[in-house]
């Protein structure tokens, strides 16, 4: 039985209509000389098959491992009703609100989106997503470009290293500046990064918290950066931003960011969130679709897709960004998951994340071999350093029923005794105390 | 409807936050903190509930509509492929896994689907090798004008520009541009082809390639994409195939035997993953062996003991997204192949193909076709008709909405004037077909007895016709 819904009389009646004897006949202009050599694909499977194949590989994965890896991309509980919200079919089985009358629900759900991303970032005005937070970073480095006319951007090698990646591929074919910082012992390069600034710089680039885990104040940078016509281009973990400082109150001029943590699974990498937002003087150079308040024809308010005329489908090669879409589905999961915290709740999560980071630093630095630095602050993840290779802890600890994080060694030169150890609010004093107990034995 | 920020009480809870149940209770220092805590609504579950459920019914959607959104493919998204991305081992697991020491073990499944996709993608397009990186179909495009660059670079060539014809889609050429290239445009023939004089008198050794989308934006499949090919490779240029349109043609022709070089899929398009609003999409690339080299780390592959690993191939461009591509989206894409098979596949380009016509034949008496000959999964009218009596695209476009069925794309491609760019898709029955003539043969009368009718609509939505050079003007962006 086939899964489209024609039945045999109906396709001989729709054929006489069209004026062909086969279905076949439709395709003439595909001649046999250029026909498909050859569709080797298996015969189709039953609902239930599929589904079982895809569930026994599923559990071949790491499920039941207590993790502590987190590297950017970090393991948050998800309330229920963000499932069950944003599973339902009318925004799910949607595009592009390009009709505005009937996607007033997707429309106003975006306007909503990009209110909660400005009041969370302290930012003027957001874009409605992008792909992740590496995209969004790349483009707030090509809108840096735009908007000064200059060559030469400053990246803080306290940006996640996934990003500088990223970015670098993009822009090798581009004509741009590009200058990592070295990083400094405290893993705050602060004083390096004044040195580079000079009036060529179109932005410098630095992450908040860094990779490291490090928080810190960047408005003497930011400051720096202003007086020398370069922008400040800040990328933050929204989650953080219920206790450290916003961009916003920083003077950055492009915040970015990854929106996973905002009520999107990890999914073993995407999809994920590209959050954007910026000062409003830039808007028209901002990437991206965008979502504005209007009224109809009786002054009833409504939503529509504006600022069009920066697109692709209108402007073609001259478009400020190629990009078509946004990540709709994956931008309302972070607006509901926000709702559903509200601002206390952020601020809650926050300070729990907080103190569980600090209770978990504390048990692993009274391991008599390991050293965790004192002197810097963190939020939610901190590195330490172990006495002998951070793979192989990595190796011992996972046979023990633990990922014990991120072995620094292959992003930065001399930390392949570091590990990067991150804590969510999902893990509780008990896994805390056995990890500690658990690493303490195997060093 | 209001905001969810104006439905705010301010003392009101919503979501109980899991607690702090360690001994610690350390004060965040002053000098790091933000302060004050962001304007985010202070509301109860069920009002967030509600909120979101009164939203979702005021958009139009497959599931509750027939959606011809020409050049989208608005087909119906099977439901247990939502099912198999929402498997704990699957949507819990860290990308980072795989990559740590001692993980690879931990990831064998999640690799192997990656793995067993790509497979799957060689046999249905005649490519070599596949990345599933991109995150979008642009990015896919992106990703191949960045290959392309990498290919000519690495043959000591510099060549400057990118051919595509005027009815390729706008992230075509805005792509090519991002990349670095300069783009000369071909105009259409008279058929709906690209000018083939024109095309031949373009191309040069300083082109570096040339991207169709095949069959194009009008619905036809162009007889001549072969020698195009030809042509093409013999001045050293690369061909690109924007997989837009794949879904017309999976079992008939694949672009590998064809000749081009570098491809994308769009996973929301041919292989039904649920548009979610505008995304996330997927745009997994495949190119042939003049590109393997270069494609993006790390590369999913299996090893000499069977499992399955990573690797980072020494030529590669680098990343162009953090890991594996949208994966949940993979996962649908690759549950849907698995289910349909080879005789559901072709069975699927066939029945879109059916529909497409069947709308063509029955709208031709009462619209202008932009091109009168068999078309692919779409068709393309023109409203200049319609024009005459003061009735444009966009009036019929909003009495359908009235009529409970979401309009054609409208205005694109822009070969066409006043174009209505109708994809019924395969999902729809002749039931729904014969409704949508019925409504679309109601509008051609209605432009000539009743047009006021057609300039009023749409009357049944939340909103009327809304000011959208007011919205640009006056921004509003945010409350």
């Amino acid at each position: 039985m086939n899964y489209t819904p024609h039945t045999d009389s109906e396709v001989k009646e729709m054929l006489s209509d069209i004026g062909v004897s086969s279905v076949e006949e439709l395709f003439s202009d595909i001649s046999p000389d250029i026909r498909a050599k050859s569709f080797n694909l298996p015969e189709g499977k039953s609902e239930f098959e599929v589904k079982k194949y895809l569930k026994d590989l599923s559990e071949k994965n790491s499920g039941r491992l207590v993790s502590f890896l987190g590297a950017g991309f970090y393991d948050h509980y998800i309330p229920s009703a963000v499932d069950s919200l944003s599973s339902r079919s009318e925004f799910y089985t949607s595009y592009t609100p390009y009709q505005p009358e009937c996607s007033q629900g997707w429309l106003q759900s975006i306007y909503e989106y990009q209110t909660a991303v400005c009041r969370l970032t302290g930012m003027e005005v957001s874009n409605a997503s992008l792909y992740d937070g590496g995209t969004a970073l790349f483009e707030a480095v090509m809108m840096a470009l735009r908007v000064t006319g200059r060559k030469k951007i400053i990246v803080d090698s306290g940006v996640n290293f996934i990003y500088r990646s990223i970015l670098k591929t993009y822009i090798s074919n581009l004509s741009v500046n590009l200058i990592e910082t070295e990083l400094s012992k405290n893993s705050v390069s602060s004083k390096d990064i004044l040195s580079l600034i000079d009036n060529d710089t179109a932005a410098v680039v630095f992450q908040n918290p860094n990779f490291l885990g490090t928080v810190d104040d960047y408005s003497d940078i930011v400051g720096f950066a202003h007086e020398r016509g370069a922008l400040a281009v800040e990328s933050v973990y929204p989650i953080s931003l219920g206790l450290v400082k916003a961009p916003g109150e920083m003077g950055v001029d492009i915040a970015v960011g990854e929106g996973q943590s905002l009520g999107n699974y990890l999914s073993f990498g995407g999809p994920y969130l590209g959050i954007l937002a910026c000062k409003k003087k830039f808007v028209r150079k901002m990437p991206g679709r965008v979502v504005g308040k209007t009224v109809d024809v009786e002054g009833k308010e409504g939503y529509v897709l504006t600022l069009q005329t920066r697109e692709q489908h209108i402007r073609r090669e001259k478009a400020t960004s190629n990009i078509c879409s946004n990540q709709s589905l994956c931008a309302l999961r972070a607006l509901i998951y926000l709702c559903l915290l509200g601002r206390q709740g952020l601020r809650d999560l926050a300070q729990v994340i907080y103190n569980k980071t600090e209770f978990a630093k504390s048990l692993i630095e009274s391991i008599p071999s390991v050293e965790v630095n004192r002197e810097i602050l963190t939020f939610n993840e901190f590195t330490v350093s172990v006495p002998k290779k951070a793979d192989k802890v990595s190796a011992e600890m996972i046979k023990k029923g633990f990922v014990p994080g991120f072995p620094l060694g292959r992003v930065y030169k001399g930390m392949d005794n570091y590990l990067l150890i991150s804590v969510t609010e999902k893990r509780s004093k008990e896994e805390i105390s056995k990890f500690a107990a658990t690493l303490k034995k195997i060093l | 409807m209001s905001l969810i920020f104006e439905k705010s009480k301010s003392g009101r809870g919503g979501f109980k936050v899991l607690r702090n149940d360690t001994p610690l209770n350390k004060e965040f220092p002053k000098k790091y903190r933000r302060k004050d805590l962001p304007l985010l609504p202070e509301v109860s579950e069920l009002d967030v509930v509600r909120h979101f459920t009164n939203l979702s019914r005021k958009n139009f959607s497959i599931d509750t509509s027939f959606y011809p959104l020409g050049s989208c493919t608005m087909k119906y998204n099977p439901k247990f492929t939502e099912d198999t991305a929402s498997l704990d081992g699957f949507r819990n697991l860290h990308p980072l896994i795989p990559d740590i020491s001692g993980g690879n073990s931990l990831s064998q499944g999640a690799l192997e689907v990656v793995y067993r996709l790509e497979q799957l993608f060689l046999n249905i397009t005649g490519m070599k090798a596949f990345t599933m990186q991109p995150l979008a179909g642009a990015h896919g495009e992106l990703l191949g004008s960045m290959l392309i660059s990498a290919y000519h670079r690495s043959r000591n060539e510099k060549r400057e520009f990118v051919i595509v014809p005027d009815s390729s889609h706008g992230t075509n050429p805005s792509s090519s541009a991002i990349a670095g290239h300069k783009v000369i445009v071909i105009p259409t023939d008279e058929k709906g082809y690209m000018d083939f004089g024109e095309f031949k008198k373009q191309l040069s050794k300083n082109v570096a390639a040339v991207m169709l989308t095949s069959p194009n934006t009008a619905g036809l499949f162009n007889h001549r994409i072969k020698e195009i090919c030809e042509l093409a490779h013999s001045f050293g240029a690369l061909m690109y195939y924007d997989g837009a349109n794949l879904n017309a043609v999976l079992g008939k022709v694949r672009p590998g035997d064809l000749g081009f070089d570098v491809i994308h899929l769009n996973l929301h398009k041919t292989f039904s993953t649920p548009h979610g609003g505008g995304g996330p999409g997927a745009g997994p690339v495949g190119v042939n062996e003049k590109l393997i080299g270069f494609l993006p780390f790390p590369k999913v592959v299996i090893l000499k003991d069977g499992s399955f690993g990573l690797s980072y191939p020494e030529k590669s461009i680098g990343k162009v997204s953090p890991f594996y591509g949208n994966y949940a989206v993979l996962l649908k894409a690759y549950a849907y192949i698995l289910f349909l098979g080879k005789e559901g596949l072709i069975d699927v380009s066939e029945k879109a193909v059916l529909n497409a016509n069947y709308i063509r034949k029955k709208l031709s008496k009462a619209y202008k076709i932009g091109y009168n000959h068999t078309c692919m999964h779409e068709c393309v009218f023109s409203a200049s008709e319609q024009v005459k009596q003061g009735i444009h695209a966009i009036d019929i476009a909003k009495y359908l909405i009235d009529k409970g069925i979401h309009p054609p794309t409208v205005y694109f491609p822009s070969i066409v004037k006043e174009a209505l760019m109708i994809e019924p898709t395969e999902t729809e029955s002749k039931d729904i077909l014969d409704y949508f003539i019925e409504v679309m043969l109601e509008i051609a009368e209605l432009s000539k007895f009743n047009p006021q009718i057609l300039k009023d609509s749409p009357v049944t939505t939340p909103v009327r016709r809304l000011d959208e050079a007011k919205a640009a003007r006056e921004l509003n962006l945010r409350a």
